[in-house]
């Protein structure tokens, strides 16, 4: 992605995987935060939308609407965050306020994911019994649940567009998503063995793809 | 929260969570049943409908997955075991994705690098999809709701997919036709 400016990101993927593509249409528009409050704010925010989950919210704020981030630079930073120990979105506030501010960063995105959340789930856990009867409530958690069923699906979809400029090829990549779904949400198997499983055949796999088609003039 | 539990029980408590952060690949939610295990079965500090409710509690509530952690703390010992609990967990883990992130991305042009990435990128795909299959389970297994929950979640997929629309309205929404009796 040499064509597209760097934008001041600190750190910015300049030539990733893609750097034979020319810009995608995305990439271009792509913007920076302007100072770790601005972090902050921006994490407090998707972290209070994320009813069922906050990677589908994080998805949506960060690389639809704010533009920090294209979707295969979100697609990699998530595979990466998903495969180290930890919350998942933490890991990825984390990585993400180290890439634009450094250690500040990483501290505030940090803050900024867990702060509002841990305050309102506590106030709950001290008055839940009051709530957990009431019909009018059970209701609403579960349309917020089918809405949240909606949100992880639609970002599911979104990001079969970076996977279609993989360099592995939609067959490849269709059937490393397949094992995927077979091995772990057909046979449930635990993730902390199927995971580090398809995590290693893929790279294997991608290894010997990206070795070859760098041989080739 | 139990009765006499004393310092050497909180920094029990803190150092085991401790381990398991390092352990908690794929999330919080994968060490669930060993500290089950060991909150319930083992100090029996927690009843199991206690544990069961610090999980629903922490769905039912903005914000990551991970705050059932400090519930469990919290329903254990109050404040003092929310804080031990939250920063058991995530202290080792937060260290560790710090110094691997900072590793790959001074490495990101190397071939093991971008391998790791164009390789992993369908799994993490194929674990959306896998992720929406388990959120759906309830409706399905409930099977009452399913029609008006079916009518939600395609709503929801087409407006994400053809608007610009903020999640925050379609979870508003979701709410209102829930307590409405509509799904």
């Amino acid at each position: 992605m040499r064509g597209c400016s760097n934008l001041g990101i600190r750190s910015a993927r300049e030539s990733s995987i893609l750097s034979s593509a020319p810009c995608p249409p995305d990439q271009a528009a792509r913007v920076a935060p302007r100072s770790p409050g601005e972090l902050f704010v921006a994490f407090t925010l998707l972290a209070l939308q994320g009813f069922g989950g906050v990677l589908a919210v994080a998805q949506r704020e960060l690389v639809d609407r704010r533009r920090w981030l294209t979707r295969e630079e979100f697609l990699d930073a998530y595979s990466l965050a998903q495969l180290l120990p930890g919350p998942n979105v933490v890991n990825l506030a984390l990585t993400l306020g180290d890439r634009f501010f450094g250690w500040p960063g990483a501290l505030v995105s940090l803050a900024g994911m867990l702060l509002a959340p841990l305050l309102i789930v506590v106030a709950l856990a001290a008055g839940y019994r009051h709530l957990a009867d009431s019909a009018v409530v059970a209701g609403a958690l579960r349309g917020m649940g089918a809405v949240a069923v909606g949100l992880m699906f639609a970002m599911g979809l979104k990001m079969l567009a970076p996977l279609r400029r993989n360099p592995m090829g939609p067959w490849i990549c269709s059937a490393l998503a397949g094992a995927t779904i077979v091995l772990v949400g057909v046979l449930r198997l635990p993730l902390l063995w199927a995971l580090p499983c398809l995590g290693i055949a893929g790279w294997l796999i991608a290894r010997a793809i990206l070795a070859r088609t760098a041989l080739r003039p | 929260m139990s009765a006499g539990f004393a310092g050497a029980d909180l920094a029990h408590l803190f150092g085991h969570f401790m381990m398991l952060s390092l352990l908690s690949i794929g999330g919080a939610m994968s060490t669930a049943p060993e500290m089950h295990r060991y909150l319930v079965g083992d100090r029996g500090w927690l009843s199991d409908a206690a544990f069961t409710s610090a999980i629903a509690l922490a769905q039912a509530s903005p914000g990551p997955n991970v705050l059932f952690v400090p519930v469990l703390g919290f329903q254990v010992a109050g404040l003092p075991g929310a804080a031990a609990a939250l920063v058991g967990i995530l202290l080792p883990s937060t260290l560790m994705s710090l110094a691997v992130s900072r590793w790959s991305a001074r490495r990101r042009d190397t071939l093991a690098v971008r391998a790791f990435t164009t390789g992993l990128a369908p799994v993490t795909v194929g674990l959306m999809f896998v992720a929406s299959w388990v959120l759906v389970q309830p409706f399905v297994r409930d099977g009452s709701h399913i029609l008006g929950a079916s009518g939600l979640i395609a709503m929801t997929v087409l407006l994400m997919l053809t608007t610009g629309a903020a999640p925050i309205w379609l979870i508003c929404a979701g709410a209102l036709a829930g307590a409405i009796g509509w799904v």
